[in-house]
């Protein structure tokens, strides 16, 4: 076993960790606070598959803004930060049976899977990945119609955020 | 390749003979070395952190007219170690109802966000951590993480001063981390790479020369999240008293502290790296390494002392004011801003550097007047609207 896969190993083990403690915790904020340990986890494993943009993006985006704002949102509109309730409804059986079965179909498909046993091709020196991810984005043969619609996607969400959040019988706000 | 111009490298090679000399296997070696790397880099900076509390007492009180720390030892350098061993006499407490873990963690989470930011930082042109190709945006990641802390400690400490200094606080940082990552696309720009040797090694004009206006930008957004003043929101004696940080004592509270001086004398230092040309200084880096490192040092401290120079010199700004003028000012001069630097650097892409530093340097300029013009317009006329309804209440009481 190499030191990569004791470091993957370690990561999914913590990352998996945090996810059930994510779902079983009973304090709203711990569950946001084991989110983003989740979240970390997520961003180590990208940094070992050498996609360090990918890394950053992920702990920019994901713990700097969403959990963030998470938290913002529980410990504005939550008075009591404990979950008082029973944690689980009456289909949880049927919750279990489905992710046992996704489990095991997915443990059958890969076991013939041959990608499992081949080492990643080394990258070759000199190669820039994330300016290569940046022609990409904005090439016509690659990811510029995606790119594109997902823009366009954020700007009508961010138009609609203000247009609801918009009084308009306030009128101005500064008063 | 001698002792001076690459020292890292030859203490490595050494200390790899000594372990693999005394049967240690290879990849163990390499892994304590770096591990001792760490260790030796975390070291200096918690000993100059030390010193910065020293610094930053010096200052303050030559701004404010007095002398500052002078008992202890010459120039009063011994105070911060009578600080250090006040504050971990002191009792340790934990208010009532505290989260106790998530308590704890934060002052560790508020340093640590400091301390990861200089993995990027080149100290010289082979003393780097690691010479991460996204490095403007890794700064950005730590920030977040420093966020959350404040977040943390905030919450966890039960106390409502507490919880709204830390949601002001974040407040703050959330916004101004937009202009500033905006900012740090312009040296990007500038040097087609995000990595900060590619951004120092491209700089034979300074970038503060070629985009005053975006340096500018870059160090208010910089202060802002620092949570210093004139944006010190998380503290406010007359009404939240200590801000995120009220319930902590003796060596947690250090922690914040300490991790505050350092954050602003880091980016001190970044504002030396993007836009006063890092460790160069006329070809004093090519002599020696340790010379470069002296520059970029150098540089820190002006850095940082501008950082001080701006918290006493100017007023608190209140908290509506500070995030209209980053939501209606900045963010959107920070956006146009790239757009024209983008644009003037394709339209100049291939003309002399003449032509093309003065060119970036005059659009800069020109930008910025015409910001400033607009929020003066701006202003005059809010102005006149606010003294217009006063005269017409006035009237009608009078009438």
């Amino acid at each position: 076993m190499t030191g990569e896969q004791i470091i993957f190993l370690l990561t999914a083990l913590f990352t998996l960790g945090s996810g059930v403690m994510v779902v079983t915790s009973r304090n709203l904020i711990h569950a946001a606070l084991w989110l983003v340990s989740a979240l970390f986890g997520v961003a180590v494993t990208y940094a070992l598959l050498d996609a360090a943009f990918l890394a950053v993006v992920q702990v920019v985006v994901y713990i700097g803004a969403i959990a963030i704002l998470f938290i913002f949102a529980v410990m504005l509109t939550r008075k009591d930060m404990r979950d008082q309730g029973p944690q689980m409804n009456t289909n949880w059986w049927f919750g279990a049976l489905l992710s046992v079965l996704v489990f095991g179909g997915l443990f059958f498909l890969l076991q013939g899977w041959s990608g499992l046993s081949r080492t990643a091709s080394p990258i070759p020196p000199g190669f820039d990945s994330i300016s290569e991810l940046g022609n990409a984005l904005i090439s016509p043969d690659a990811y510029v119609l995606p790119f594109e619609v997902a823009s366009v996607l954020l700007v009508a969400a961010l138009i609609g955020a203000v247009y609801v959040a918009f009084n308009p019988r306030s009128g101005d706000t500064r008063k | 390749m001698s002792f001076w111009n690459d020292p890292l490298k030859i203490a490595a090679d050494w200390l790899m003979g000594i372990f693999t000399g005394w049967g240690m296997p290879e990849i163990a070696a390499q892994i304590l070395i770096g591990f001792l790397g760490v260790f030796l880099l975390v070291a200096l900076l918690m000993v100059l952190d030390i010193f910065l509390v020293w610094v930053e007492r010096k200052v303050v009180a030559r701004f404010q007219d007095r002398l500052g720390p002078n008992r202890v030892g010459p120039w009063g350098l011994i105070q911060p170690f009578a600080d250090i061993i006040k504050l971990i006499i002191k009792e340790d407490t934990t208010p009532g109802g505290a989260d106790k873990v998530v308590y704890n963690i934060a002052p560790m989470l508020s340093m640590m966000s400091v301390l990861i930011l200089w993995a990027v930082v080149p100290l010289a042109p082979k003393i780097i951590g690691v010479d991460l190709n996204i490095g403007a945006l890794y700064i950005i990641a730590a920030g977040a993480i420093g966020t959350l802390a404040i977040i943390m400690a905030g919450w966890s400490s039960n106390n409502k001063f507490a919880l709204i200094g830390a949601f002001r606080q974040v407040a703050v940082m959330v916004s101004f981390e937009i202009p500033m990552l905006t900012m740090l696309l312009i040296p990007t720009i500038f040097a087609g790479s995000m990595g900060f040797n590619a951004i120092i090694e491209a700089q034979d004009i300074w970038y503060v020369f070629l985009a005053p206006l975006a340096a500018v930008i870059f160090l208010i957004a910089a202060i802002a999240e620092l949570g210093r003043a004139p944006f010190d929101m998380a503290e406010g004696e007359s009404e939240i008293v200590a801000g995120f940080n009220i319930e902590y004592s003796g060596m947690k509270f250090g922690m914040f502290y300490a991790g505050e001086l350092l954050h602003a004398f880091t980016f001190g230092g970044f504002m030396g790296i993007l836009f006063f040309g890092g460790y160069r200084f006329f070809g004093l880096e090519q002599v020696s390494a340790f010379l470069a490192v002296a520059v970029i040092v150098f540089k820190a401290f002006i850095g940082y002392w501008i950082i001080m120079w701006v918290k006493y010199t100017l007023m608190r700004i209140r908290i509506d004011h500070m995030l209209a003028f980053n939501w209606k000012f900045l963010t959107p001069l920070a956006f146009t801003l790239l757009m024209v630097t983008a644009l003037m650097n394709a339209l100049l892409a291939g003309t002399s550097p003449w032509i093309y530093t003065s060119g970036m340097f005059l659009s800069n300029v020109a930008l910025g007047w015409i910001a400033l013009e607009v929020a003066r317009r701006y202003s005059r006329r809010e102005r006149a609207r606010v003294e217009g309804v006063v005269t017409t209440s006035r009237s009608t009481l009078v009438g």
